[in-house]
């Protein structure tokens, strides 16, 4: 009996737990919401919503008439984001399906974990080659005098989204069933019309699911885009021009700024607005993934 | 019947098959004859569904996999450098052991094999979707709704609609591997009934670990053992009054 109960007893602290590690979770998240919603708050005693998002112009120090608009770095973090995503889907898309369909397997041994590695590299170093290689480069092609631009973040956030795309896209293609492939083989389909009408289809919610995170790693990023596009504070017109994005003007500003200003809070907000772009962004893949799911069961 | 009136489809000779260094395939030479059905049985891993798969070369997707020996289909020998694995492979249809439709409407699975073929005319493709699903005895099941995934019918009508799919890329050869091993009683006598019909137009080729099956579908029947033929003869001779003592020993039960 009695060890019956202690046994009880461990059952009801390991439950506990993993019940209590799960909740971290939740409360983490929880927790960061509501202070950059705390801290945002007191922003918008000075800061009217419409003038926030809707005006273009971002002067918080200015002497005469200090100004918060957020819409040219909204716009700025969407064009670089959008940009990086056409660039690197395509691209990491084509990578995986190499990789899980057509690569020997022993360049798939040595170039699996080479993508993997390239996950590693700490974005410091990324936007170091923006500057010294892709963004003279992207000067020398278009003519222009200086190549820090939106495009030049969208190559380098492309860059950074690509591991994350190739292996989740590569980890979904491989656990698309055999039966599949073979039934499409067996019925004298070619290997490239079996990956395109069969495979792909079939791991399209984690193929979602990897463009997904990859763009979320592209809208949070910062120092890369930081270093390498420019950080003009005016409304985008191209690719071309140098931008600003919201992880950047945060990362800018806020070493400097005077605690508990309205500019102060306005960062928080930035901050908030982020995090309600990444959220919605998980969110959507989430609901993706569940409607392909049940569709194929 | 005489095994010298019919012109024969298939013809292994000396057939060797590997996985690395384990050979799965002893020098199997079967004849298999044009519009007739041949059943392939022996007790689990006597190689009988990798010979199966060497016949529309579906073992070409293992990874360090060989074939030594001869494998003939109206005489041209399939593993010939010229030969078009893909043309082969529509000539030479599958069937497997478990169901694998696509995730895809009834419709679609269907109209798959056409459609990789080129076929883009809705007229035709509607038509021989139904002649297919006529064909394997599913039409009036599933006629109303065509549009549904196809993983909503049960697990027999699942593999009909297998066979309907092969049927619809109009093979001359379907190989049948365990069709009947996941499925009921019942679902697996409307198969039996499916490939009794079947070879009236196509040459047949099945591998069953049911030997009762075997008898009652098939015409000629092959026995397999360790990756070796033990013995090959007309179904009737098998198992009324086969020649090896082993095959004997299987068909009675004493041993597999």
């Amino acid at each position: 009996m009695r060890k019956k109960r202690r046994s009880g007893l461990k059952e009801s602290a390991i439950k506990a737990f993993f019940f209590t590690s799960g909740i971290l979770a939740v409360l983490v998240l929880l927790g960061i919401f509501l202070t950059l919603v705390a801290t945002s708050f007191p922003a918008f005693r000075e800061i009217k919503l419409g003038e926030f998002f809707l005006n273009t112009r971002w002067d918080p120090t200015s002497p005469e008439k200090a100004e918060y608009g957020l819409l040219s770095m909204i716009m700025s973090t969407l064009m670089v984001t959008a940009g990086a995503l056409v660039l690197a889907v395509p691209i990491g898309i084509g990578v995986a399906a190499y990789l899980s369909d057509v690569a020997h397997w022993r360049v798939r041994e040595i170039l699996k974990p080479v993508v993997e590695i390239l996950a590693g590299i700490p974005s410091v170093v990324v936007g170091f080659i923006g500057i010294v290689l892709f963004g003279p480069a992207i000067a020398k092609v278009f003519h222009i005098g200086n190549g820090l631009n939106a495009l030049n973040g969208s190559i380098l956030l492309a860059i950074m989204a690509l591991p994350t795309i190739i292996s989740i896209s590569e980890d979904s293609l491989n656990a698309v069933p055999r039966a599949y492939s073979e039934a499409s083989l067996a019925l004298g389909a070619s290997r490239w019309q079996t990956l395109v009408r069969v495979k792909l289809p079939a791991g399209l919610s984690g193929i979602i699911a990897a463009v997904m995170l990859g763009m979320g790693r592209a809208i949070g990023e910062t120092m890369t885009v930081l270093m390498a596009t420019g950080n003009a504070r005016s409304f985008p017109h191209g690719f071309l021009e140098a931008v600003r994005t919201m992880t950047a003007n945060i990362a800018i500003e806020l070493g400097e700024v005077p605690y508990y200003t309205t500019h102060y809070y306005a960062l928080f907000a930035i901050g908030l607005v982020l995090f309600v772009m990444t959220f919605a962004v998980n969110l959507i893949a989430d609901v993706v993934l569940n409607k392909y799911q049940e569709r194929e069961q | 019947m005489n095994s010298a009136e019919t012109a024969i489809k298939i013809r292994t000779r000396d057939l060797d098959f590997y996985y690395g260094a384990a050979r799965a395939l002893k020098k199997v030479s079967v004849d298999c004859h044009d519009r007739k059905v041949t059943a392939i049985i022996g007790p689990s891993g006597c190689g009988k569904s990798t010979f199966i798969r060497t016949l529309n070369r579906m073992n070409d997707v293992i990874a360090g996999t060989r074939v030594d020996g001869e494998i003939l289909i109206d005489g041209q020998n399939i593993n010939a450098p010229e030969v078009d694995v893909v043309e082969l492979r529509r000539r030479v249809g599958m069937v497997f052991q478990k169901p694998n439709p696509f995730p895809k409407s009834i419709y679609d699975n269907i109209a798959y094999g056409l459609r990789i073929n080129g076929m883009r005319d809705r007229r035709k493709l509607e038509e021989t979707v139904e002649k297919s699903l006529r064909g394997a005895a599913l039409w009036d099941e599933v006629k109303d709704r065509l549009d549904e995934n196809a993983f909503a019918l049960s697990g027999g009508q699942q593999q009909r609609l297998c066979i309907a799919r092969s049927l619809a890329v109009e093979p001359e050869v379907i190989l049948f591997d365990e069709p009947c091993s996941a499925i009921d009683p019942i679902a697996t006598a409307k198969v039996e009934d499916l490939i009794e019909r079947l070879k009236s137009t196509y040459t047949v080729v099945i591998v069953t670990h049911n030997m009762q099956q075997a008898a009652r579908v098939s015409d000629y029947t092959a026995f397999m053992m360790l990756g070796e033929l033990v013995e090959f003869d007309q179904t009737e001779k098998i198992f009324t009054n086969p020649a090896n003592k082993l095959t004997e020993d299987y068909i009675t039960g004493r041993f597999g």
